[in-house]
């Protein structure tokens, strides 16, 4: 939405086609609830937040694009303000900030704990009033359109009538966030397949640092339900099941009552979700029926502070899992978040194929490194998304509008998806099982911790499930709103995906933020102080690049927390 | 408690059907399965062409409304325990035309709230360099709720208005209006008069409010309509009163 709207501000001649498989406000920026992050405060300053920014990435980050990011998050946050968004205020009527994982000074500006919701709707609410933005909602995009090298439209289900249709545009923008359906326990909403991501990779264009993915520390046990770090940032704390704050134990500071910024429940995500799984090898963590969890303790924040800063935490605790957490403790286990990687696009949302951006979750600038802190996701989205808009409204305005010819590529797509799925005879496999195999090895081998044996088994795995993916067979052969076939389109995108994360992570032979490699548990700068970039290669397995990491101002140093 | 529970499920292809029928799906009962849960188990495991719409499964996306033993819920938040032993009927959100099985039309909305005009109108723009407006806690609370609507349209399956009046703008347009209305940084409150012009509906919205007991958000939209209905009044009267050069 906010690439839409800056295309719209930039160059009014120009019309902008929003092509959304859901009702742009279902977009799973909806759900993201803990905060954005601009500095704001006269104590803060922009190379504190870079600086929190490329450490919590472990020296991961291209640092021009870090540095750009701080500068413009203050005033693309300040923009939503004027666009309406409801921030939450202190009493002189300023915008209100609280502490958060991994940052040293308070610049997370929150509306309630619903922050991604408010976002969205504000940006939604706000394009309707720009008559060149035209919405095709509920089109679901199979196949990018190339032709000369040069990205010009896609291929998309008009899912009311099921008609397969050419759009075709001089430029085109990515928006459509992560995969973190790829794995079985997750925050990420059902629609969360990766497309966009396989749409760029399939057209040609490298993923990069795919093996880097984010576990949240705590997510509710059986739906994944996240709980936003706020609650941590407000003073929760985290207990194992001898009621003892554990992280105490890894490195991350001492306890005390009140948070301290940087410092044990506000360390950064992969430092807890990883001393979680080492406290649940002491046999310290608690047996529930999804598996073990720990517990957040909100007891002693009170009701009041609870209602007012953390009132969608209750409400989820209470709907969802039958708990208050007023009276009770919350258990919870790391599930899946963030894709810290993603298409690979230069510092303007631009990827390698001319007139392809992208911008948000499904881009990887990079400013996340191998680790997002929390609450950077949100003004990442704002920055790049404005970015991405701007540069791809001055491709669009120098090129010629696209051929008829490229129709020609629709009707291609249109028998490519009838022969393999709706007119197929033939074919065994199920959606369900494939996906859910799918789910049980990456989260097997690609999870908080790797092992080159468990990655190469992996890569096995997911060869034979492609294989078997060619032998789907769908109960359903109808064209309205067939969601069996975009669910079983959505199987094939992510199955590509997880395959590019097996073999980033594979050949990373190294530790670094999120990605923990068992056989090597250092950091290797030597080697690996470089971006790993993914090719698609045909029916083979991927093959795999790596660009040396853009260091300004900021040598790489050891990540140190609680001191 | 048994371990089954019986779903009734409307099913609808317009490709093959003349009208809605129900079909039974025997479910394992768990739980912690809602509704939803429910509807996917049958699509994974029994029935493939079964259509409805999900995605966050938090109660914040807004995808998931359906009408569950008559009423309008939003299915990720139904548990199957709350209607054991059964049977539970799922139907698709009423008042809307239906698309497919549980998945319903909802064009008319979104039509509508453009109409609301859901943005910011302000008579002069302040430059980004000067900073936010102010706003302090009590501004804020004058319309945070109404801000709270996540477009589900359970209120519009609920509102009797509507169900006889399709040119009714309905509780979440109307809300989502006084949303900005209400927002002191906002000056466009006269443009968003006319969103009740276009039917006589508004004048048929009792003070019942089932819109505002269905709302899972605890939004009142029920409130926004009598607030607005003042304001229509007030400006009707004003309108008979003044010369046209005062308005």
């Amino acid at each position: 939405m906010r690439a839409a709207i800056a295309v719209a501000e930039t160059d009014p001649s120009l019309s902008v086609a929003v092509v959304s498989k859901v009702y742009p406000m279902r977009s799973h920026t909806v759900s993201a609830e803990g905060g954005a992050a601009a500095v704001i405060r006269p104590d803060d300053s922009l190379d504190e937040h870079a600086y929190d920014t490329i450490s919590g990435g472990d020296w991961l980050c291209d640092q021009d694009a870090v540095e750009a990011f701080v500068k413009e998050a203050p005033e693309e946050m300040l923009r939503l303000e004027h666009w309406g968004c409801p921030w939450s205020r202190e009493p002189d009527g300023h915008v209100a900030v609280r502490p958060f994982g991994g940052m040293t000074k308070m610049r997370t500006w929150f509306a309630a704990d619903k922050t991604g919701f408010h976002m969205l709707h504000t940006l939604f609410q706000t394009s309707l009033k720009y008559p060149a933005i035209t919405r095709y909602d509920e089109f679901f995009a199979t196949t990018l359109l190339v032709d000369d090298g040069q990205v010009q439209g896609a291929v998309a289900i008009e899912l009311m009538s099921g008609r397969i249709q050419a759009i075709t545009a001089r430029a085109v923008i990515l928006c459509t966030g992560g995969c973190g359906r790829v794995f079985r326990f997750t925050t990420n909403a059902s629609i969360k397949n990766g497309d966009g991501m396989t749409l760029a990779y399939r057209a040609g264009a490298p993923l990069k640092d795919m093996e880097f993915i984010q576990y949240h520390p705590t997510g509710l046990p059986f739906t994944g339900i996240l709980i936003t770090e706020a609650a941590r940032a407000e003073g929760g704390y985290l207990v194992n099941k001898d009621g003892f704050r554990y992280l105490q134990d890894y490195n991350l500071g001492t306890p005390r009552p009140k948070p301290v910024l940087r410092s044990m429940e506000l360390g950064p995500r992969d430092r807890l979700s990883q001393a979680f799984v080492a406290e649940h090898e002491k046999g310290r963590t608690t047996e529930g029926p999804y598996g073990p969890v720990v517990h957040l303790d909100l007891r002693h924040l009170g009701e009041k502070v609870i209602n007012t800063k953390l009132p969608f935490v209750r409400e989820l605790c209470l709907k969802y899992e039958n708990i208050d957490p007023v009276k009770e403790l919350i258990p919870v286990r790391p599930v899946v978040h963030y894709m810290m990687g993603g298409v690979d696009t230069d510092i303007n949302g631009a990827t390698p194929l001319p007139g392809l951006y992208a911008a948000g979750e499904v881009a990887c600038v990079s400013i996340n490194g191998a680790n997002r802190l929390g609450s950077n996701s949100l003004p990442e989205l704002l920055v790049f998304g404005a970015r991405a808009g701007r540069s791809a409204a001055a491709f669009a305005a120098e090129r010629k509008p696209p051929g008829r010819h490229l129709l020609a590529q629709a009707v291609d797509e249109q028998t490519r998806l009838e022969e393999q799925f709706l007119h197929k005879t033939g074919g065994r496999e199920r959606v369900s099982t494939l996906r859910e195999e799918m789910q049980e090895t990456m989260e097997e081998s690609v999870g908080i911790y790797r092992s080159g044996d468990s990655l190469s088994r992996a890569a096995g795995t997911l060869r034979e499930l492609k294989e078997r993916f060619g032998n789907i067979a769908l109960d359903d052969r109808t064209r309205t709103f067939n969601t069996e076939l975009t669910s079983a389109l959505e199987l094939s995108f992510m199955l590509d995906v997880a395959e590019s994360m097996v073999h980033c992570a594979w050949r990373r032979t190294e530790s670094r933020g999120a990605h923990q490699r068992t056989d090597f548990p250092a950091r290797d700068d030597e080697k690996f102080l470089a971006h790993s970039l993914v090719y698609h290669d045909g029916t083979g397995p991927p093959r795999v690049e790596y660009r040396p990491v853009t260091i300004t101002r900021w040598p790489p140093a050891e990540r140190v927390y609680g001191r | 408690m048994a371990d089954q529970i019986a779903l009734e499920v409307t099913r609808y292809h317009p490709e093959r059907d003349r009208e809605p029928g129900l079909q039974t799906y025997e479910v394992p009962l768990r739980p912690e399965w809602v509704v939803l849960d429910a509807l996917n188990y049958v699509k994974d495991k029994v029935d493939g062409s079964l259509s409805f719409r999900w995605s966050c499964r938090m109660g914040i996306c807004g995808s998931c409304g359906m009408m569950v033993n008559g009423e309008p819920k939003l299915t990720c938040a139904a548990f199957l325990s709350d209607y054991a032993p059964g049977p539970i009927r799922v139907e698709p959100l009423k008042h809307f035309a239906v698309i497919r099985d549980l998945i319903v039309d909802i064009t008319d909305f979104l039509h509508k709230l453009s109409k609301a005009k859901p943005w910011l109108i302000r008579k002069e723009e302040k430059p980004l360099a000067e900073g936010e407006y102010l706003q302090t806690p009590e501004q804020l609370d004058t319309f945070k709720q109404f801000s709270m609507c996540i477009n589900c349209l359970l209120c519009y399956a609920a509102c009797p208005v509507y169900g006889m009046d399709p040119l009714f703008s309905g509780p979440a347009a109307i809300a989502l209006a006084q949303r900005y209305n209400m927002d002191s940084r906002d000056q466009g409150s006269g443009e968003r008069l006319d969103i009740l012009s276009h039917s006589d509906g508004i004048w048929g919205c009792t003070f019942v409010g089932e819109c505002t007991k269905v709302c899972p958000k605890n939004v009142d939209p029920a409130g926004a309509i009598q607030q607005y209905k003042l304001t229509a009044a007030k400006e009707w009267v004003k309108s008979l009163l003044l010369p046209w050069g005062a308005k």
